[in-house]
């Protein structure tokens, strides 16, 4: 579990328990494309080489190339190569492979805005440099005719590069003004051709002052601006997308005794699907055939496994643990419980979207203050002097030293420091507001399994049972997959136990296991199987012969860093809750364990949700961690929602932030992070109100030649792109 | 002065050389892989152009 991409077919922890559903997910399906394979290991140019190398070398590639910025490789393979052969290939190399769907990846593979605004960035720097330098020449003396032939040559470069170079805020600007809104693109377009306007007429009239480097500048700086804050929004959703990539929805159909594997959204209702043990049941249904357990615990938070057989309705996004499961499907695709569940989380998302940004804030009270500021500087010039030429010049120079270029930087310069550095210590940012928010927070709301804990089980009775009882548990373990079995595996080997000589051993799906020992019979599974009565925690049992049967419990293990967590956060005075779908004495012993007095067990997703909304209507500004489809009405009506990598797809769409690794350390930090950059965005506001403060006189007083508002600009730009840079922080 | 009619024409000229050559190297995929492509120096394989 310390990768941060698991493999495909699902994102759960009891695949690890079955490398053969695996295989299965990635088998043969003709298709035409590309294959994608996310390469989460590889780190050097040799590792690019071999995979390359490698992969060219198969019969049937064409051409294989290897992305070691996004750590993938995509193959260009003729129609019979399947990304299984491909997964062995790089294997086999020694690297771990993992297939992705290309359809879903689809959005980042051509990043059309991003590059078009590298591209508009590009001539406004190139423009703006030249400019600026035939500008330099005039402020340091240049007159008469050579004066206006650098002003001729300043508005040759000018306008064609303003009219490619600005179309952004263009185009922003007018769709606002239709809407009958101001935004911050409004005074910005303003500014722009205001600037560009009176340098044209001030040309053609020999004039002495013109403001074609500022408009450029302007340009550019926000542009620069722009461009920053796509670039975080698009490794943000690159991330996400490879998330939802490395399921790839495939499933095995039965139709008269054979077995076909099709892609999940050729499904139909009624079909008959083939469920193998650790796989995620892709549709909701009734269990035709087939004895197995469920783990519900993603769609409910229960950690029991449930048993199930025929005639039982089951729903999508549980996972079949022991037997093999045919299932006649009653809802696929968008119908199923799963995503109707969803689907419900995008109605409550919309909510979110009343949180207004400081940025739309310091917007609202900025974009009417400069228009009315310019027009007032216009009315008395002109009242004073009645010289248009004098009184729009002016105006035009409030409007551009007024210059919106801090305020641009001021937000996206902040959030693209924070969310790098937060990206590197293994958490994706998914919102625009949700580093605003999560600075806000004071009550954090944690889900019990799989977020504070791993979600896999630890056998904890060891030591109560002999050395006999032991020795047979080993035994029987050894010869399963399942979950509970491999714990008892693990706690086995780590306590030095020697398997007692057990033989003919059997599983029974659903059940346990069972065989022979000195001619008696011993049986390990569950309760009802073995006779014995069940115990409210997870657990096995074991009956050896005819005697009475011991219980094996389990317990789940916290998550790295969970504890010091919750530690940190009741440290600073957060209030720490513990909604969970499990049993109350499970939920309690963990609450004890980790110093939570507030907790609640056996909700249901309605009483989350619920519980949320009742703390944020008392004032609190809930931080909401979950991964199943349980929390994801109560991730969507939090403040702001954070959810591991391991949750549910539902859930990961619901939340604001996604943790990538398996430590929950950086939740605390991510906090302080949020705060601080919160903090920035703040300082770098009151720098910009600052240096407006000192030079809206001077435009108004017409004393901001383009020398004084080119200094000015620039200076009130670095000064806030550097205030954002202390953000970053010294380590990698 | 008269050195301006041919200074001034040249530095435009090879500015805007670079922004042609800077557009090129967006237009043909070069900043899809910095990390990839700052180790690919090291290595000795042919490979000078990105593949699609």
């Amino acid at each position: 579990m310390t990768a941060v991409l698991r493999p495909p077919a699902s994102a759960c922890p009891a695949c690890a328990a079955a490398p053969a559903a695996l295989e299965l997910a990635g088998a043969s399906e003709p298709r035409t494309g590309e294959i994608v394979l996310s390469l989460p290991t590889i780190h050097c140019a040799a590792c690019i080489a071999r995979i390359e190398a490698g992969l060219a070398a198969h019969d049937g590639v064409k051409t294989a190339r290897v992305n070691l910025t996004l750590k993938r490789a995509t193959i260009d393979a003729a129609p019979d190569i399947t990304a299984a052969d491909m997964i062995a290939a790089v294997t086999a190399l020694g690297y771990e492979a993992h297939e992705l769907d290309p359809s879903a990846l689809s959005a980042t593979a051509a990043d059309r805005a991003g590059r078009e605004l590298l591209m508009r960035l590009a001539v406004a720097g190139f423009a703006s440099m030249n400019v600026m330098l035939l500008s330099v020449a005039v402020w340091s003396g240049a007159t008469d005719a050579t004066r206006d032939l650098f002003h001729w040559i300043s508005a040759a470069i000018a306008l064609p590069a303003i009219v490619f170079a600005g179309q952004p805020f263009f185009r922003n600007a007018w769709r606002a003004l239709r809407a009958g809104q101001l935004n911050m693109d409004v005074p910005i377009t303003l500014a722009i051709l205001l600037a560009v306007g009176t340098s044209l007429w001030e040309t053609a009239l020999r004039g002495e002052h013109a403001y074609f480097d500022a408009a450029l500048t302007l340009t550019f700086f926000l542009l620069a601006g722009r461009y920053l804050d796509h670039r975080t929004r698009a490794i943000a959703r690159s991330a996400a997308e490879e998330l939802t990539a490395l399921e790839v929805p495939r499933a095995w159909l039965s139709e008269g005794g054979t077995e076909r594997e099709v892609p999940i959204a050729q499904l139909r209702v009624g079909d008959r699907v083939v469920v193998r043990p650790g796989g995620r049941l892709p549709v909701d249904g009734e269990i035709t055939d087939g004895v197995s357990e469920l783990d519900r615990a993603l769609l409910t938070g229960e950690t029991l496994p449930v048993f199930a057989g025929p005639g039982q309705t089951v729903s999508a996004g549980e996972m079949n643990l022991t037997g093999p499961l045919t299932i006649r499907a009653t809802a696929v695709g968008r119908d199923t419980s799963l995503h109707r569940m969803a689907d419900l989380v995008a109605v409550a998302e919309a909510g979110r979207a009343n949180y207004t940004s400081l940025a739309d804030r310091a917007a609202k009270l900025y974009a009417p203050g400069v228009h009315i500021l310019s027009a007032l500087a216009f009315l008395g010039w002109y009242l004073a002097t009645y010289d248009m030429r004098t009184a729009i010049n002016i105006a035009a120079a409030v409007l551009i030293i007024t210059c919106p270029c801090a305020l641009g930087l001021a937000v996206p310069a902040v959030t693209t420091a924070a969310s790098g550095r937060l990206f590197r210590r293994g958490m994706l940012i998914k919102h625009a507001t949700a580093l605003e928010r999560l600075a806000e927070v004071d009550t954090v709301v944690f889900d019990k399994t799989g977020t504070l804990t791993t979600g896999t089980p630890a056998l904890t009775g060891l030591d109560a049972l002999g050395d006999r009882e032991a020795g047979i548990a080993m035994a029987l373990a050894l010869g399963s997959s399942h979950p509970l079995s491999r714990a008892i595996v693990e706690a086995g080997q780590a306590a030095e136990i020697t398997p007692a000589s057990v033989s003919e051993i059997t599983e029974v799906p659903g059940y346990g296991a069972k065989g022979v020992w000195k001619g008696q019979t011993v049986r390990l599974g569950r309760a009802s199987w073995v006779g014995a009565a069940p115990l409210a925690v997870t657990a096995s049992y074991l009956q050896v012969g005819e005697d009475a049967p011991v219980a094996l419990p389990f317990e789940d293990r916290l998550r790295d860093g969970a504890a010091e967590t919750v530690a940190q956060f009741i440290a600073r005075g957060f209030k720490v809750y513990l909604f969970s779908g499990d049993s109350a004495p499970s939920v309690e012993a963990m609450a004890e364990k980790l110093g939570i007095t507030r907790w609640m067990a056996e909700t249901l997703p309605a009483d989350k949700a619920a519980r949320v909304e009742e703390l944020r209507a008392s004032g609190a500004h809930v931080l909401m961690v979950g991964d199943g489809l349980n929390d994801t009405a109560a991730l969507a009506a939090a403040h702001v929602s954070i959810s591991p990598a391991s949750a549910l797809d539902a859930a990961r769409v619901a939340s604001d932030m996604v943790l990538l690794g398996s430590d929950l350390s950086v939740l605390a930090e991510a906090c302080t992070i949020a705060k601080s950059a919160t903090k920035r965005i703040r300082e770098n506001f009151r720098i910009a109100t600052l240096y407006n403060i000192i030079a809206v006189p001077l435009a108004v007083a017409g004393l901001a030649t383009p020398l004084i508002a080119a200094l000015a600009m620039s200076t009130s730009s670095i000064t806030v792109s550097l205030n954002a840079l202390r953000l970053r922080g010294g380590q990698r | 002065m008269n050195i301006l009619v041919y200074l001034i024409p040249i530095s435009l000229f090879l500015g805007a050389v670079g922004l042609v050559a800077f557009i090129y190297t967006v237009r043909s995929n070069q900043y899809d892989d910095p990390e990839g492509d700052s180790r690919r120096i090291l290595s000795d394989e042919w490979d000078d152009r990105p593949k699609p």
